[in-house]
C-alpha cells in the first residue's frame, strides 16, 4: 500500500479514537451510546498494537526471526511443537480468558462507567498486554520455563519462592470467590441450580464418549455436549414450573456452598478425562460463542448506557464494595486490564508452541487486547441496566436492608430510582423469584446480557436468555474451580515432595486425597465465610483476590524489568518499570487501607473491632451474633493475608532492585539464562500461515 | 470460498485437538524417516492409547486462568 495512504489511515484511526474517547469522557448528563465505548476501544487497541507493541518487539525485545524457537529445537510432537500462529492465539486466548474480566467490571461499575472503562483500556495497552508479551518473549528465550523458574534463575531463590507461594495463595482466594459468585447465582433459583447441576453429568457423558465410545473424536463429543447444555437450560425452565421438582433444587446459600465444596473435591480426585477435560471443551466453546454473540448483539442493538459517567460512590461509600475510586477501581478490575495470572500461561504452555518469535506480538499482546475487549463488553452489559436496578441486584442485604421496600427506598435515596414493582416485574421476566441482593456480579451481568440478547434476538425469550447467561458463566467458573483445585494439588504435592517422597507422587492415591482435601479445605473455608457474611462476602473476597492478582503481576514485571536491565537495556526498562511502579503503588495503597482504615467497610481490623464491640454490648440480633465470632476471626485472617501479600511483593521488588543496582555498578550478578542462538531451519511459512 | 471453509474447519479441528492423532502419526512418520528407521521399527500408539496420553499430558500444569 502507498505509504502516504497508510499514514492517512492511521491518522484517521487516531483521530476517531480520540474523538470517541473524549465523547465518553466528557459526556455529562445525557445517556451515551455503547457504540462509543466499542469505537474508542478498537481504535486504542489498533494504535497500541500497530505502534507501541511493534516498537517493543523491534527495539526493546529485539525479536529475532532467524532464531529457532523451543518448539522447533525441542519438537516432540506433543507439548513442544511449532504451531500455526492462529492456533496458538486460540489456545492462548482460551487459556487466559476466564470469568475474571466479566465479574470485575460489573462490580467496578458502581463508580460509574468511566473509571473502569479508562482503566481497562489504558491498563491493558500499557500494562497487561506488555506483561503478557514480555513474559512470553523471555520464556520463549528460556525453553518455555515457568515464571517461578525464571524468577529463581534471574533474581534468586527468594523471588522464585515468592512467585510460587503467591501463585498458590491466589489460587485459593480465586476459587473461593468464584465459588461464591456461582452460589449467589444459584441461591433460591431452581432453574439456575438444576441447569448448573446438569452440566456435571453432561460433561461426564462427553468425557466417556471421547475416551471410550469414539476415542479422540473431540468435536463430535463437544457438539453433543453443547446440544445437551442448551437442552438443560430449557429443561431447567420445566423443572422451575413443576411444583414438586422445583423444591428439589430450591436451596439456601450454605447447602449450595457445601455442594460446591464436595464437587470440587470430587473433581480434583477423579481422573481428568471424566470431568475436567470434557467440561473444559464445553466451557471453551460456550465462552467463545457467547462472547461473539454478545459483540454482535451490541453492534446490532447499539444500546444506550444508563449509568452516569461517575457516581457519588467514588468517595468510598459504594454499596457493592467499600473504598475510594483510588485505588479500588484498579484492584477490582484486575483481569481485563492487567492480570498476573496470565504470566503463568505466557510462561508455560504457549512458548512451547511458537513457530517463530515474530508471532510473539500477536499472541502475547494481541490476545490480551481481546480479553480487554471482553471486559469492555461486560462493562457495557452492566451499565446498560438502569442504575437503580443495577444497585438493587448488586447491593448486599447487609447494606440496603433485607426487605424489598427498605432496599428500594435506600437505593432511590441515592438518586437512582427503582420500585418494588419494577424489580418484581424484572424477576418474573427473568424467571426468578427475586433479584434483590444477588451479589457477585453474575446475576446482574446475566440480566444485562439477557436484555441485550432479548432486544436483539427476541424479547419473549428473556427468561431463557437469563438462564443461558447464568449457565454460561457457571460452566467456566466451575472449570476454573476444577482446574485450579487440581493445579493447587500439584503444587502442594510438589512442595510436600521435598519432605516426603511418597507425598510428591502425583499418582499415589493417599497423597492425592490428602493434598486435594487440603486445597479444598483452604478455599472451602473462605467460601463458607463468604456465604455466612451478611454483607455478601464478595466485598471482602474480591479485593483480596485483586490484591493477590496484582501482586503476581508485579512479580512478573519485576522479573521482566530485572532481565531487561541485566541485558544492558536499562534505557528501555521503563516499559515494564512504569506499569510495575503503578502496580506497587495501587497494591500497597489498597493493602494499607484494607489493614489500617478506620472505615468499617474498608479496614479489616476496623470491621473486626466494630463487630466485637457490638457483640460485647449485645446489640446484635441472635442470628448475627451466632456467626459474629467467625466473621471477626476471618477479618483478622484477611488482614494478615493482605500483609503477607504486600510483604512478598516488596521482598521481590527490593531483591530485583538490588540485583539491578549491582549490575549497573558492574558487580557480578546471576548470569542471564537465555539459551544460545540457533538458526531456524523451519521454512516457517507453512506452519505460520 | 470452499477452500476458506476447509481451512477454517482444519483450524477448528487443530484448536480442539480433534486431529491430534493424525498429527501424531505424521510427526511419527517424519521423525522415523529422518532417522532412517525401518518402518514400524518402534510401534506407534493406537488412537485410544494416544488419546489417553495426550489428554493426561494436557492437564499437567496451569492451563486455565481467571
Amino acid at each position: 500500500m502507498n505509504k502516504n495512504l497508510k499514514i492517512i489511515i492511521w491518522f484517521a484511526i487516531a483521530l476517531l479514537g480520540a474523538f470517541a474517547l473524549s465523547a465518553i469522557a466528557l459526556n455529562r448528563g445525557e445517556s451515551i451510546n455503547a457504540l462509543w465505548l466499542i469505537t474508542a476501544a478498537i481504535c486504542i487497541y489498533a494504535i497500541a498494537y500497530r505502534f507501541y507493541a511493534a516498537w517493543i518487539a523491534t527495539k526493546v525485545l529485539v525479536i529475532d526471526e532467524t532464531r529457532a524457537t523451543p518448539a522447533e529445537r525441542l519438537n516432540n510432537g506433543r507439548d513442544y511443537m511449532p504451531t500455526n500462529r492462529w492456533i496458538v492465539f486460540g489456545h492462548h486466548f482460551a487459556a487466559i480468558a476466564g470469568p475474571g474480566p466479566l465479574v470485575g467490571p460489573t462490580l467496578a461499575a458502581q463508580f460509574g462507567y468511566l473509571p473502569g472503562t479508562l482503566w481497562i483500556l489504558i491498563g491493558a495497552v500499557l500494562g497487561g498486554a506488555v506483561q503478557d508479551m514480555v513474559t512470553l518473549f523471555f520464556s520463549t528465550r528460556r525453553n518455555g520455563r515457568s515464571l517461578g523458574q525464571m524468577a529463581r534463575d534471574e533474581i534468586g531463590v527468594i523471588g522464585g519462592t515468592a512467585a510460587l507461594i503467591g501463585t498458590f495463595m491466589i489460587m485459593i482466594i480465586l476459587i473461593a470467590v468464584l465459588g461464591l459468585v456461582v452460589v449467589n447465582a444459584m441461591k433460591h433459583s431452581p432453574w439456575a441450580t438444576s441447569t448448573v447441576a446438569a452440566t456435571i453429568p453432561i460433561a461426564m457423558i462427553v468425557g466417556i464418549y471421547m475416551r471410550n465410545i469414539r476415542p479422540g473424536r473431540v468435536l463430535e463429543a463437544s457438539a453433543i455436549g453443547v446440544v445437551l447444555l442448551l437442552f438443560s437450560v430449557l429443561a431447567g425452565g420445566w423443572i422451575d414450573h413443576s411444583e414438586t421438582l422445583r423444591t428439589l433444587f430450591d436451596h439456601e446459600g450454605l447447602p449450595l456452598a457445601y455442594a460446591i465444596i464436595v464437587y470440587g473435591f470430587a473433581a480434583a480426585v477423579l481422573p481428568v478425562w471424566l470431568l475436567l477435560a470434557p467440561r473444559d471443551y464445553l466451557s471453551t466453546f460456550m465462552k467463545l460463542g457467547t462472547v461473539l454473540l454478545l459483540a454482535i448483539a451490541i453492534v446490532i442493538l447499539r444500546p444506550d448506557i444508563h449509568m452516569p459517567a461517575l457516581t457519588q460512590f467514588t468517595d468510598g461509600t459504594g454499596p457493592i464494595f467499600g473504598g475510594k475510586l483510588f485505588p479500588f477501581v484498579f484492584i477490582t478490575i484486575a483481569c481485563g486490564a492487567i492480570s498476573g495470572f496470565h504470566a503463568l500461561i505466557a510462561s508455560g504452555t504457549t512458548p512451547k508452541l511458537l513457530a517463530n518469535e515474530r508471532d510473539i506480538r500477536m499472541i502475547g499482546y494481541g490476545a490480551m487486547l481481546l480479553e480487554s475487549f471482553v471486559a469492555i463488553m461486560a462493562m457495557i452489559a452492566a451499565t446498560v441496566l438502569e442504575p437503580g436496578i443495577f444497585f438493587a441486584i448488586n447491593s448486599p442485604a447487609g447494606v440496603v436492608g433485607k426487605e424489598a421496600a427498605d432496599a428500594v427506598a435506600k437505593i432511590s435515596s441515592w438518586g437512582y430510582s427503582v420500585t418494588v414493582e419494577q424489580m418484581n416485574q424484572l424477576a418474573s421476566d427473568m424467571g426468578e423469584s427475586s433479584l434483590f441482593a444477588r451479589t457477585g456480579g453474575a446475576p446482574s451481568l446475566a440480566v444485562g446480557m439477557a436484555s441485550i440478547f432479548g432486544s436483539a434476538f427476541g424479547k419473549h425469550l428473556l427468561a431463557l436468555w437469563y438462564h443461558f447467561a447464568i449457565m454460561f458463566e457457571a460452566i467456566f467458573i466451575l472449570t476454573t474451580l476444577d482446574a485450579g483445585t487440581r493445579v493447587g494439588r500439584f503444587m502442594l504435592q510438589d512442595m510436600l515432595g521435598n519432605f516426603n517422597k511418597k507425598l510428591g507422587e502425583t499418582s499415589y492415591m493417599p497423597s492425592v486425597i490428602f493434598t486435594s482435601a487440603l486445597v479444598v479445605a483452604g478455599w472451602g473455608y473462605f467460601l463458607y465465610i463468604g456465604v455466612i457474611d451478611p454483607n455478601g462476602g464478595v466485598n471482602i473476597l474480591w479485593p483480596l483476590f485483586g490484591i493477590a492478582n496484582q501482586m503476581l503481576a508485579a512479580i512478573a514485571l519485576c522479573v521482566a524489568t530485572g532481565i531487561l536491565v541485566k541485558s544492558g537495556k536499562f534505557k528501555y526498562a521503563w516499559v515494564t518499570g512504569l506499569p510495575l511502579a503503578w502496580l506497587v503503588t495501587i497494591t500497597t495503597t489498597a493493602a494499607y487501607q484494607k489493614i489500617f482504615s478506620d472505615d468499617i467497610r474498608v479496614g479489616f481490623f476496623a470491621a473486626a473491632n466494630d463487630l466485637s464491640n457490638k457483640l460485647a454490648s449485645g446489640v446484635l440480633p441472635a442470628d448475627k451474633a451466632a456467626v459474629a465470632p467467625q466473621l471477626i476471626f476471618n477479618q483478622h485472617l484477611d488482614a494478615y493475608l493482605t500483609m503477607f501479600f504486600v510483604a512478598v511483593l516488596w521482598v521481590v521488588l527490593v531483591d530485583m532492585m538490588l540485583i539491578c543496582g549491582r549490575y549497573l555498578k558492574g558487580k557480578s550478578v546471576l548470569p542471564l539464562s537465555e539459551v544460545p542462538h540457533i538458526e531456524t531451519q523451519l521454512e516457517a511459512a507453512w506452519v505460520r500461515d | 470460498m470452499f477452500k476458506k471453509m476447509k481451512k477454517l474447519w482444519q483450524a477448528i479441528r487443530q484448536l480442539s485437538g480433534d486431529d491430534a492423532y493424525e498429527r501424531y502419526l505424521k510427526h511419527y512418520a517424519a521423525y522415523h524417516a529422518e532417522r532412517g528407521d525401518a518402518v514400524n521399527a518402534t510401534p506407534f500408539l493406537s488412537r485410544e492409547e494416544f488419546f489417553k496420553q495426550w489428554q493426561d499430558g494436557k492437564w499437567k500444569g496451569i492451563k486455565r486462568c481467571c
